[in-house]
């Protein structure tokens, strides 16, 4: 084929063709869906298959939707204008929205109160969860717990304010005493904390909360995905730090901190939630006098909150225990002491691998606070499935509420998994 | 010697803690509303409606017993409990009477030490089943699925009844009255067990209650009522008595509508006179104000508007009084005579 040349053949194009659209087959959504889901026979099928359920369920589950009624009083009306159609009756979620979202007793002129807390809320949150955001935004934070309970419980400025001088004053103190030794610092500005309360609470008049702006609701009024949402981020934010406390108090050298921490996190594990919360309602109502009962709230608050911690303190200590022993050795041999080495190094790398796990028990912690229903508190789902569904007039209604509920329960919890993904992202420092 | 002194001091906290209990009234007058330990729903005898505002049968009691105290309806805190939770919260004194359609029973009244004040609803078991089943008696269910709340006095019975009768079923276990309502209506079960009121305010919700038929066997004794505790006879009688004045009340033709009338002056009938207080000292000697009853009656009417109102016939529920009839009409509803 050597003596093939160019002026022996007839015809030698000299230009290239223009470029030709790639074959339909081949290019753009159709070779998309024959890749992805055409490629094989059983692949077809599945997809066909798969198609028609999405169908047969849309073509129910739409129109019951895009149906629904939302103006009626009763179910029975419901019925009456749906006349036999599929429709959903969502008047129930119109007429009763209030109670859902802020509990059957609240007072309906005080819905601001908790709406304006969530509103704060985010930005309390904001320089926690996004640490690019100037440190001073933290003094909010800080008041943020005041403001809130203020908000929502009403009553007397003076009890928050006694609080948060309390909590001020054993700072104080602790930072005086710090120096010379950290249980100097740490008794001593508990003490100063207790001091400063007990005064004040001599101080508040006993008919304060009658006159003051804001009217008291008790926490029994307390309800719907509000209660939800304030246990959650209560017991959230309050058993972070003791699982960390925890954690590091089961691998400590102490023997006496250590054993407390092990039992403490053996016993909470070892028992259900369910019969912490039946303990908080019902035994403790037992021990104390009628009178001088501590709130159900409070009560409900360190149960879940214990239950948590003890979770969280074993996720954490799987993330201390992922460390390498020479970044303990690195710390030493810097001369750092032990809350040094741990501020500085080895807490920060533990957390950043124990982010999953956290964000985990968060999130199932969020979703377990509908259990307190079983104490007759009515948050959303005890709402639901106690008073709501045994009015005369919605009697009956299941898949509106509980979608509702879901829905609620599905946004918030996306979020947080959400953040938690960008947060990896953004502490990721290795490099793939 | 230490340990003498601790007893000791327990048994004086004991002591304290009993005298405190004791006088409920006085607690109750000085916390300015009463503590009444209701359902956390329940058609018709308790639940609140879009304002929060609790309503129905059972709560009639409560809301009467209050305006017996203290002349107001209003004055009550509804403390909402759950089948686990109620008996704590009446014997821990979290509430001062729980009025939540609860059996009277041996156990209930000499072991768990409650008080009984009354009767206010005789209830009974009975059964539910589709119209379409063409079943008439409780005793042609041979073989049948029935849905039953785990856990309940219901259960028992309905083991009883089948095996006395020797006939057989298939339980099938539920949790609440919800989800037993979709269990039934989604096939799941062909008959639906509970008490009588329940299944009748179950069967008005349905989309179409007259394909389901309520069988006329009622295998079971629910006498329900609302119960105090031991230990403080004199608050037991304030809620037993203000229980009577409301049956007395339906029997001697006092309703709230002209309650305001009988009680601004003596009328012709002396029992009329002493019940509202016009003519001799009962209210007194209950340690309330004379026109305690008149208070009661006006708060949500007489037994028979109470009960017309929340679970009667021209409610979506439709019980007919029945047992719960005035003896004078057949009934077991009577109440002692006020002298």
């Amino acid at each position: 084929m050597s003596d093939v040349h160019a002026h022996s053949v007839a015809f030698v194009r000299t230009e290239t063709l223009p470029e030709l659209p790639p074959p339909a087959a081949e290019t753009g959504v159709l070779k998309w869906i024959r890749e992805n889901l055409f490629a094989t026979v059983p692949n077809a099928i599945l997809t066909i298959v798969s198609i028609y359920v999405v169908y047969a369920i849309l073509s129910g589950v739409l129109p019951w939707i895009f149906n629904g009624v939302w103006d009626a009083s009763s179910l029975a009306e419901c019925r009456e204008i749906l006349n036999g159609t599929s429709g959903a009756c969502f008047a129930v979620l119109a007429e009763r929205w209030p109670q859902l979202i802020f509990g059957l007793s609240y007072p309906a002129d005080s819905y601001w109160r908790p709406a304006l807390a969530f509103f704060l809320l985010f930005f309390a949150a904001a320089p926690v969860m996004f640490f690019d955001l100037p440190r001073k935004l933290l003094l909010f934070t800080a008041i943020y717990p005041f403001i809130a309970y203020w908000l929502i419980w009403g009553g007397t400025i003076m009890v928050p304010l006694v609080a948060l001088v309390g909590f001020v004053a054993g700072y104080l103190v602790y930072q005086r005493l710090v120096t010379n030794s950290f249980a100097a610092g740490f008794f001593g500005g508990v003490a100063a904390a207790f001091v400063v309360w007990y005064i004040g609470g001599l101080l508040i008049p006993d008919d304060a909360s009658d006159t003051a702006m804001l009217t008291a609701v008790p926490s029994r009024d307390l309800g719907g995905f509000m209660l939800n949402l304030m246990l959650g981020v209560t017991c959230v934010s309050l058993s972070i730090p003791i699982g960390i406390v925890l954690a590091l108090g089961r691998q400590s050298s102490m023997p006496l901190i250590k054993w407390i921490c092990v039992v403490f996190i053996e016993f909470i594990r070892g028992v259900p939630l369910i019969t912490l919360l039946f303990v908080a309602s019902v035994m403790l109502a037992y021990f104390f006098p009628p009178e001088s009962t501590v709130d159900l709230f409070l009560r409900v608050v360190i149960m879940i909150t214990m239950f948590s911690a003890a979770y969280i303190a074993e996720v954490i200590r799987g993330g201390l225990a992922a460390l390498p022993k020479g970044q303990y050795e690195a710390a030493d041999s810097l001369g750092l002491d032990y809350a040094q080495a741990m501020r500085l190094i080895i807490l920060p790398q533990a957390l950043k691998i124990s982010i999953p796990g956290i964000v985990n028990i968060a999130v199932g912690l969020f979703k377990d606070t509908v259990l307190v229903s079983v104490i007759s508190m009515f948050d959303i789902l005890g709402f639901i499935r106690g008073p709501l569904l045994s009015s005369t007039e919605w009697n009956g209604v299941y898949w509106e509420l509980l979608g509702f509920a879901a829905l609620l329960f599905f946004v918030t919890c996306y979020g947080i998994s959400q953040y938690s993904q960008w947060l990896e992202r953004r502490l990721a420092t290795d490099h793939r | 010697m230490k340990r003498t002194v601790f007893f000791g001091a327990l048994t004086v906290a004991g002591m304290a803690a009993s005298m405190a209990s004791a006088a409920t009234l006085d607690d109750v007058k000085a916390r300015g509303s009463l503590n009444c330990g209701v359902t956390t729903g329940l058609v018709g005898f308790a639940s609140p409606d879009a304002n929060g505002v609790w309503t129905g049968f059972d709560v009639g009691v409560c809301r009467a017993v209050a305006a017996a105290i203290f002349g107001d309806p209003t004055a009550v805190e509804f403390v909402p409990t759950t089948g686990k939770t109620r008996f704590t919260a009446l014997a821990s004194g979290e509430i001062d009477v729980l009025a939540r359609n609860t059996t009277w029973t041996f156990s209930r009244d000499v072991d768990l030490k409650f008080e009984f004040t009354g009767i206010n609803y005789y209830d009974g078991q009975g059964f539910m089943v589709p119209r379409e089943l063409g079943v008439s008696s409780a005793k042609d269910l041979d073989g049948a699925t029935v849905c039953i709340q785990t856990g309940t006095t219901t259960e028992l019975n309905l083991a009883d009844f089948f095996r006395s009768n020797n006939i057989s079923y298939e339980p099938v276990p539920i949790e609440t009255n919800a989800e037993a309502q979709q269990q039934y209506l989604a096939g799941a079960c062909d008959v639906y067990t509970t008490d009588a009121s329940g299944l009748a305010a179950t069967r008005a919700s349905f989309e179409n209650p007259g394909d389901h038929v309520l069988l006329p066997e009622i295998i079971s004794k629910e006498p329900l009522g609302p119960l105090v505790r031991h230990g403080d006879s004199d608050w037991g009688d304030i809620v037993r008595w203000t229980l009577n004045a409301l049956i007395a009340a339906e029997e001697l033709g006092v309703t709230s509508a002209n309650v305001a009338d009988m009680a601004a002056a003596p009328t012709d009938n002396p029992e009329v006179n002493r019940l509202l207080g016009t003519e001799g000292e009962l209210g007194a000697m209950l340690g309330l104000e004379a026109n305690w009853a008149a208070n009661a009656i006006a708060a949500g009417g007489n037994y028979g508007e109470l009960f017309e109102k929340n679970i009667g016939e021209n409610t979506p529920i439709g019980l007919a009084r029945g047992l719960n009839a005035q003896w004078t009409d057949g009934g077991l509803i009577y109440s002692p005579p006020f002298r």
